[in-house]
């Protein structure tokens, strides 16, 4: 019990702290920015330890976090491995294809508006539907290897950068169109001077959706059939063995991996659009 | 009408192109099937064949191609196949009374949509009170909106077999709340993102009018924010259906699930039946387009009715 | 007092005749029917002449820049510039173009915006910094040379945005309301810049402007216009000097030239309509 009140008492101070520090006068400066949010999730942390540990409850429905700490630090070996099964060889290769195949489409069906009118709505459709239904058929054509997995991401990942990407060619105003012909450019000069410049706000966009689409399709396409290796695979198997422990310490990578490579990409977009009004300290 | 040309245009050629990978991908079926039944196949051993490249079996055995279009396990099964298949078991089964039979489409869609229903009404009631708080409390802005965001970047599907395990073991009996759980967890940051941003919408200068009749805080956020914000609600609110259908999906998915579509998407790819995965699949494409497509509407009638929209 | 001619028999002697209208024509079909926005447009552009068009909304004053320009095609008469279409003129890069909006991109520095059209026409590294440096200089803003275009103010763009039409080597300036965004004071330093510019460059500048001291402050020809369908009510060749201070606005000279504006921009248009 007396973890469970040390942790309330830790939750109410640091709600007060976070008070104080978010009316300050140091509210905009970055290390309040980072500190606040750091208190709440440390803050959350603490709640789950005192609840666990508090009330008693059994490591096979919760553990607490000290112990998937402990877990995490014994078993690095294995996490690595499934690391590198699903996040490198899955989900990063799917991405980079899936990216790739995906701008490029973009680039061509941009010269025919009669294409673009005909697969914005089409591609608009398909990335509302739940493509990872596709898993078990993807994984009987190309085997229970990672390839399978990297084929779900591809077309997980198609058609939000495909739909962004258009949408972001098609953005450019009559002036800036205008202003082109005056200088007699090319269709080419065109597209890389000014259409792709200006499109990628909405590249980006699409790319930080892609990258949480990615880690989603490679882990649940192992649901479906995976050498003994992967963290879908760990986490399915751990769940039926009861080793729960291991499965949170592989929720806790795939939830650093998916935040690393939101964060990643995010930081690419700050450096490439800082031009972009929301990324301006006006 | 003429903007449909375009769309039907590129429709009728991924038919067309559909049609004509059936072929090739089918194949070695194709003359698995044929090897069985006595027929002239090269080469006539299937270990043999496993080597020689697909164009190569093609052009070998041109008579037995056709047969790819009719297998009952296709890799690869033609528009027409997957469509007897869902009629079989949507149709069909209404027409003769068994509309919710245990392999009926129709019932596992309804499983589906309900986990889908709630999940989708909990995301978006969590999304709007923390878009709200998020609005209104400064601590609340910069504490939790970049966990939100954080949240978003956890895979959800690694937690999917965990919520189920959870949910069972604290004694929640079948897998609707755990699945309206997963769904709300993917629905919810859209809500939460669009109607921040739409009830952050209005520009200082109507603001500041509402200051000058001393409005109340009520007053502000029922007759100038809220207002404001349906546009922004709408969309998001189509993105958050379809993001909760996945997320139905996602909780159907793990061992152990037997009803739903996700379910039958399981079952078919245990039982080796892939038609019946196909048949899941579209039938939950069409759920999701139907539900969408009434979010739509409704976003339409609502927004001429408040004269946002023409 | 001068005696100002009226030109009612258009000049065409070939040797100066720069751009050259005859007979211009250009109705648009909307979804409201057919849009007479050019109605017979007989007029010719001498070499280095500063021709302003002013007008009201929808007298075609705009319209008229932008077929010099080849951006838009008229439907009847005639249209050359530099002695060719102005299309096969749009191809030979005859004409730097000027909007209202200064339409700079954002995610390039002042000096990379002026390097845009010649890296397109093809100028070698070094001429382009020659020019840039040339024209960034003309304007007053060789100090910003490494800024943002989002850093600087909407003069400062706007001039930015005249530099790069002056980087290459075109004989004709077209600008359609390059100041129309500014405040007066603002607007009043840089009418005298583009004067001096003008003889220093000694291009052919046509002008699109809706401010009657404007157009006389800085023309050697206005074009009075008017709507509905979009014609020339007048054609005022300007008595006054070339170098013109801006206290000459002042002048009973300048105050004629304005009347006489004024009185065709009301021939032309009855305001209850």
């Amino acid at each position: 019990m007396n973890w469970f009140l040390f942790a309330l008492a830790f939750w109410i101070a640091a709600w007060a702290v976070n008070a104080v520090l978010a009316n300050s006068r140091w509210r905009n400066s970055a290390v309040v920015r980072v500190a606040i949010p750091a208190l709440f999730g440390v803050t959350l942390i603490v709640l789950w330890e005192g609840i666990v540990r508090g009330f008693g409850v059994s490591p096979v429905i919760l553990p607490a976090p000290s112990d998937v700490a402990q877990t995490f630090a014994n078993s690095t070996d294995i996490l690595w491995q499934d690391f590198r099964q699903t996040v490198l060889k899955g989900a990063l290769s799917g991405f980079v294809i899936g990216v790739l195949a995906a701008f490029f489409t973009a680039i061509l069906i941009d010269r025919s508006v009669f294409l673009t009118q005909g697969l914005l709505p089409i591609g608009n459709f398909v990335a509302a539907l739940p493509i990872v239904g596709i898993a078990p058929i993807l994984v009987s054509w190309f085997g229970f290897d990672w390839q399978s997995k990297a084929a779900v991401v591809v077309v997980m990942v198609f058609f939000p950068i495909l739909v962004n990407t258009v949408q972001g060619l098609r953005e450019t105003d009559a002036m800036q169109r205008d202003l082109m012909r005056t200088y007699a450019a090319t269709y080419f000069d065109t597209l890389v001077k000014l259409r792709l410049p200006a499109a990628l706000p909405f590249v980006f966009n699409g790319l930080k959706i892609a990258t949480t689409l990615a880690l989603i399709g490679a882990i649940v396409a192992e649901y479906f059939g995976s050498p003994t290796r992967g963290m879908g695979f760990r986490i399915s198997t751990g769940v039926g063995s009861l080793s729960i422990d291991l499965v949170w310490a592989e929720i806790a990578v795939a939830a650093m991996a998916g935040t690393a490579f939101y964060g990643l990409v995010a930081w690419i977009e700050r450096r490439a659009t800082f031009w972009h009004p929301s990324h301006r300290q006006t | 009408m003429k903007n449909s040309l375009p769309i039907l245009a590129v429709l009728a050629a991924i038919v067309a192109i559909w049609y004509a990978a059936v072929a090739p991908m089918n194949i070695r079926g194709a003359l698995d099937v044929a090897e069985r039944s006595g027929a002239e196949v090269v080469p006539p051993a299937s270990v043999d064949r496993f080597e020689q490249p697909i164009w190569r079996l093609m052009i070998d055995n041109p008579g037995h191609v056709a047969q790819g279009y009719s297998l009952d396990r296709p890799r690869l099964p033609t528009p027409v196949q997957v469509g007897r298949e869902l009629w079989k078991s949507t149709g069909e089964m209404a027409l003769k009374g068994r509309a919710m039979s245990k392999r009926s489409l129709i019932y596992h869609g309804w499983i589906t949509l309900q986990a889908t229903l709630w999940g989708f009404a909990l995301g978006t009631g969590l999304g709007m009170a923390g878009a709200i708080a998020i609005v209104y409390s400064r601590v609340v802005n910069m504490s939790l909106m970049p966990w939100a965001i954080i949240s978003q970047t956890v895979p959800i599907v690694a937690l999917a077999p965990m919520i189920i395990v959870l949910s069972s073991q604290v004694g929640i009996e079948g897998r609707t709340v755990p699945k309206a759980i997963i769904s709300a967890y993917l629905c919810y940051f859209p809500v939460l993102v669009g109607m921040v941003k739409g009830l952050r919408s209005p520009g200082a200068a109507q603001l500041d009018l509402l200051r000058t009749y001393s409005a109340s805080g009520l007053h502000v956020f029922l007759k100038l924010r809220l207002p404001a914000s349906m546009p922004y609600l709408f969309t998001s609110l189509k993105i958050g259906i379809a993001a909760a259908l996945v997320g139905t999906i996602v909780g159907e998915l793990p061992t152990g699930a037997i009803s739903g579509l996700g379910a039958r998407i399981l079952i078919g790819d245990q039982f080796g039946t892939p038609l019946a995965i196909w048949a899941a699949l579209f039938a939950a494409a069409i759920l999701a387009g139907g539900l969408v497509t009434f979010l739509d509407f409704a976003q339409r009638v609502t927004l001429r009715r408040m004269g946002m929209q023409a | 007092m001068q005696q100002m001619a009226k030109s009612s028999v258009p000049d065409r002697s070939p040797r100066s005749s720069v751009i050259s209208a005859s007979n211009l024509d250009l109705t648009f079909q909307t979804n409201d029917g057919p849009v007479h926005a050019l109605s017979g447009i007989d007029i010719d552009i001498g070499k280095g002449e500063f021709v302003s068009f002013i007008g009201p909304s929808g007298c075609g004053k705009t319209t008229f820049l932008r077929c010099i320009a080849a951006l838009e095609t008229p439907t009847g008469g005639q249209l050359t510039v530099n002695g060719m279409t102005p299309d096969a003129a749009r191809r030979a890069r005859a004409y730097g173009y000027v909007f209202q909006a200064a339409g700079l991109y954002p995610w390039r520095s002042i000096e990379k915006n002026i390097a845009l059209p010649l890296e397109i026409m093809g100028y070698s590294k070094s001429d382009q910094d020659a020019r840039i440096a040339r024209v960034l200089d003309l304007v007053e803003l060789s100090n910003f040379s490494k800024k943002y275009p989002w850093q600087l103010s909407g003069g400062m763009q706007q001039r930015a945005s005249i530099a790069r039409a002056l980087a290459f080597d075109a004989d004709i300036l077209l600008m359609d309301e390059p100041f129309g965004a500014l405040d007066e004071i603002v607007r009043d330093h840089l009418n005298e810049q583009l004067l001096e510019l003008w003889a220093r460059t000694e291009k052919t500048i046509g002008f699109v402007t809706h401010s009657i001291p404007e157009a006389v402050y800085l023309s050697t020809k206005i074009v009075v216009m008017s709507p509905r369908p979009g014609r020339i009510t007048d054609i005022i060749e300007s008595p006054l000097p070339a170098k013109r201070p801006l206290d000459i606005r002042d002048t009973p000279e300048f105050l004629q030239v304005a009347h006489r504006v004024r009185e065709g921009l009301r021939a032309g248009h009855a305001y209850d309509d």
